[in-house]
């Protein structure tokens, strides 16, 4: 048992790392590599360490002045809202084939295995939508607050922009996140195993202020509801000290509108919480004495047990990291050094600390933690490696404030079964075959 | 104004009036008189704003009518279920207009949707447990883990049919209601559901008892329920493979490599070459823009139903093309996926498609009747 104490190390620069019998193995098998395809494609930067390029003079990326540093560019404001370089559309929300049969109700994950840092671009923030998104027009949009309160409320959105705001980092992930993973290997690439998970700046009025504002009842209003104002009018029921807390009506994202298919122009935000309950679109809030049961905390998001009963209102999520590159579906680009790197959060509170471990689970290192360590967001780990070209199994293990490890999947199996679909957040596993490739595989 | 409000109207006066010592009042009061006079008559014509208890003083209050309108959730416990009643009878004729052609003519179907009914046994009932739960690795039916009716009740208002949700009338949600516990054998086929007998009813659900709330997931200081060691070195951990994607199956999501960025650390693997090939990751295809057409069918679900190369419930938009080669064609396709229909193309009816508007259904019928894009495609 470690000292859940320990924060997590820092490590010097790989500087002079290498053996000189490494660096020998890396040249010669980089140029092997070379040799074979990196006159084909005309760059292959990755390969052209030290020796192993193979023209006298050096290689046309230098020598040979490309068009873009011999000609004039474009002028500013060409793209008046800038987009991505064309060279990153590999890099997209996509579809599970087969997951879903509907795409208005469906969900698109996040790239994660090509993100850096916390933040998730607003254009790659995970879609889930129960009746499909609209764009809706601010100047219609209204939130009503009413139930047991001493004086019911109508804002619009000018209203709620003049309130004292406030800006929070957190991350949001699907309770369903990993829920095709319970009883073996579905998916091959992070993007579809975690990629219902996010990480924003969200910026609005804490719904405490509002519920203040119209005197609500506090020894019977117990509970609230959120209701969408989208076709679903999805509906939550959070605890009413979960929405005293740390909850936000929101309306900025990552420092900009939120974007339609995240709610547009009105969210609400309940950090550590599963995203089901950040209802989008926000409409309404009611605030009653007994919790609402919605179809969404009676026939959805409820985990099965074995023994066939249905866990209600599981809300908060557990702590949880990936690795996320080198990750599933990646292929290494031969032996030598590589940044291991990946996410970690819980939802009740801060990442203390995160472990890799190179040999499926039986070592384990500390991984170094970027900065800033946020409560209920996600927390960036890195950890220095070298890959000897051996079949390996990479893993990633959190702790939170409160001391909680993340399990392993047969921990979480033991318990819950393989049918509970929900909250999975077992230690994830890539194995790294000799080919370099990078696999989804369950262990143990 | 209501009496709550008068009283906050007069709330700040009455204070000030409370500060004063009895005494000192006494002998301001009168002089004062002239003051407070115009006060006190100000506040009975005070509007809304200027009674605002509120701190910010944004925002309104709502009227009851605006309330009513949006206030429509029915919780478990029936508070907010409004009157009404509808027949088994009159639930299969909507079911049949509006909600067969995704769940199926007897709720069975798993085309668009999960299953709704199914997998319940008429022992289920006894316990209010349903056995399957336990054990099956069935795909689960709405039946099978619905514990309130009411949450039924609750989600056909505000969420169905699918394209026209909030269009059914409280009786016709009734009559669903009904219609659907007939089709799970829950009540005979001349069965009323009521507000009056609905509590009664709701006895009859086989998984009404099949709920916990005995877990740590919904308080943030909750009790986890699984426990790791963090163990840090010469764990004792099986590490035997178990599950891995088939080598058949790697490129069912589609090529790799084109889902990785094409430099850097690492490269997607190409996967549509089989399994170890040692490649780089092949030049990814310039993307194809959608045609305003298929995205107009996207976002308006029609692709629910409808595949352009393959019947699902509905026919392929090939086969509507040929069928609709002659003149005048998309005028009249525009008008027929607005007002609905069935027997063209079987016995499955297509839901009108009221919320269209006629320049968008103009758009579809055209871009259906040119071949729904297969045209240009095969070029």
């Amino acid at each position: 048992m470690h000292d859940a104490k320990i924060p997590g190390r820092i490590v010097k620069a790989p500087e002079n790392h290498l053996t000189s019998d490494d660096v020998r193995v890396i040249r010669g098998a980089r140029r092997r590599a070379f040799l074979k395809s990196a006159m084909a494609i005309g760059t292959g930067a990755a390969l052209t360490a030290g020796k192993a390029i193979a023209v006298s003079d050096g290689e046309d990326a230098i020598l040979k002045l490309p068009a873009h540093t011999t000609t004039l560019g474009q002028p500013v404001a060409a793209r008046a809202y800038g987009t991505p370089s064309t060279h990153e559309q590999n890099l997209q929300r996509r579809e599970s084939p087969g997951l879903t049969r509907v795409s208005a109700a469906s969900v698109a994950f996040t790239p994660l295995q090509g993100l850096f840092g916390i933040i998730t671009p607003s254009g790659l923030h995970f879609e889930r939508h129960h009746q499909g998104w609209h764009d809706i027009d601010p100047a219609q949009h209204r939130l009503m607050l009413h139930g047991l309160v001493r004086s019911p409320r109508v804002y619009t959105m000018d209203d709620l922009m003049r309130l004292p705001s406030v800006s929070r980092i957190h991350f949001i992930e699907c309770g369903a996140n990993t829920g095709m993973e319970w009883n073996n290997v579905a998916v091959p690439t992070v993007q579809y195993t975690h990629g219902m998970l996010s990480c924003c700046e969200f910026t609005g009025v804490p719904l405490s202020l509002l519920l203040d504002e119209c005197g609500f009842d506090r020894k019977r209003g117990r509970y609230i509801l959120a209701e969408g104002a989208d076709g679903s009018s999805m509906t939550r029921t959070i605890a009413i000290e979960r929405a005293l807390d740390d909850v936000l009506v929101a309306y900025g994202m990552n420092g900009e509108m939120l974007r339609p298919e995240n709610g547009y122009p009105l969210r609400l935000v309940v950090p550590g919480v599963q995203g089901i309950s950040w209802v989008k679109w926000l409409r309404r809030i009611k605030v009653g004495d007994q919790p609402f049961g919605t179809k969404d905390e009676t026939l959805h998001y409820v985990d099965l047990m074995p023994d066939g009963l249905q866990r209600q209102y599981t809300s908060i999520q557990e702590c949880k990291s990936v690795i996320t590159s080198p990750s599933g579906g990646q292929l290494l680009q031969g032996k030598g050094f590589y940044n291991i790197t990946g996410l970690a959060w819980s939802g009740r509170g801060k990442v203390l600390r995160v472990d890799v471990s190179v040999d499926g689970g039986r070592n384990w290192r500390i991984a170094r933690l970027e900065t800033p360590v946020l409560t209920k967001s996600l927390t960036r780990f890195n950890v220095d490696w070298t890959w000897d070209g051996k079949p390996v199994v990479l893993q990633s293990r959190a702790t939170d404030e409160t001391g909680y490890v993340q399990p392993m999947m047969a921990q979480l199996r033991a318990v819950r079964g393989t049918r509970s679909i929900y909250h999975n957040n077992a230690i994830q596993s890539w194995r790294i075959a000799e080919s370099g490739e990078v696999g989804n595989v369950h262990v143990g | 104004m209501s009496g709550d409000g008068f009283r906050r109207a007069f709330a700040p006066a009455l204070r000030l009036l409370l500060l004063l010592p009895p005494l000192l009042l006494s002998l301001l009061l009168p002089p004062m008189l002239p003051l407070l006079l115009p006060l006190l008559l100000g506040s009975f014509v005070m509007t809304a704003e200027a009674a605002d208890t509120t701190r910010y003083g944004l925002g309104r209050a709502p009227t009851q009518k605006e309330i009513d309108a949006w206030d429509i959730d029915v919780r478990p416990d029936f508070v907010g279920l409004p009157k009404g009643s509808g027949s088994v009878a009159r639930g299969q004729d909507l079911w049949d207009n509006k909600c067969a052609s995704c769940h199926g003519v007897f709720g069975e179907s798993n085309e668009v949707f999960n299953p709704i009914i199914g997998g319940t046994a008429a022992d289920d009932a006894k316990t209010g447990v349903v056995k399957s739960l336990t054990t099956s690795e069935l795909q689960r039916t709405t039946m099978m883990k619905l514990s309130s009716l009411a949450t039924l009740w609750d989600y056909i208002r505000r969420a169905m049919p699918w394209n026209a949700p909030k269009s059914l009338s409280p009786d016709d949600v009734y009559a669903l209601t009904a219609y659907i516990l007939n089709l799970a054998d829950l009540v005979p086929s001349g069965f009323v559901l009521s507000d009056a007998n609905i509590r009664e009813t709701e006895k009859l659900l086989p998984n009404r008892n099949g709920m916990t709330r005995s877990h740590g997931m919904w308080d943030i200081r909750g009790k986890p329920d699984v426990r790791n060691s963090g163990c840090m070195k010469d764990c004792a951990v099986d590490i035997t493979p178990r599950s891995a994607i088939p080598d058949y199956a790697r490129n069912a999501h589609g090529n790799l490599a084109d889902q990785n960025r094409m430099f850097g650390g690492v490269r997607g693997i190409d996967t549509t070459k089989p399994v170890g090939t040692p490649t780089m990751a092949a030049e990814s295809a310039p993307a194809v823009a959608m045609h305003p057409g298929l995205a107009l069918a996207n976002r308006q679900g029609c692709m629910a139903c409808h595949a352009i190369d393959r019947k699902l419930l509905g026919p392929s938009f090939q086969e509507v093309a040929s069928r609709r080669a002659s003149n005048g064609a998309a005028s009249e396709l525009a008008d027929r996926i607005k007002a609905g229909g069935s027997g063209q193309w079987g016995t499955i009816p297509m839901p009108a498609q009221s919320q269209l508007s006629s320049a968008d259904a103009r758009s579809l019928a055209e871009w259906i009747v040119a071949g729904a894009g297969t045209k240009e495609r095969s070029k």
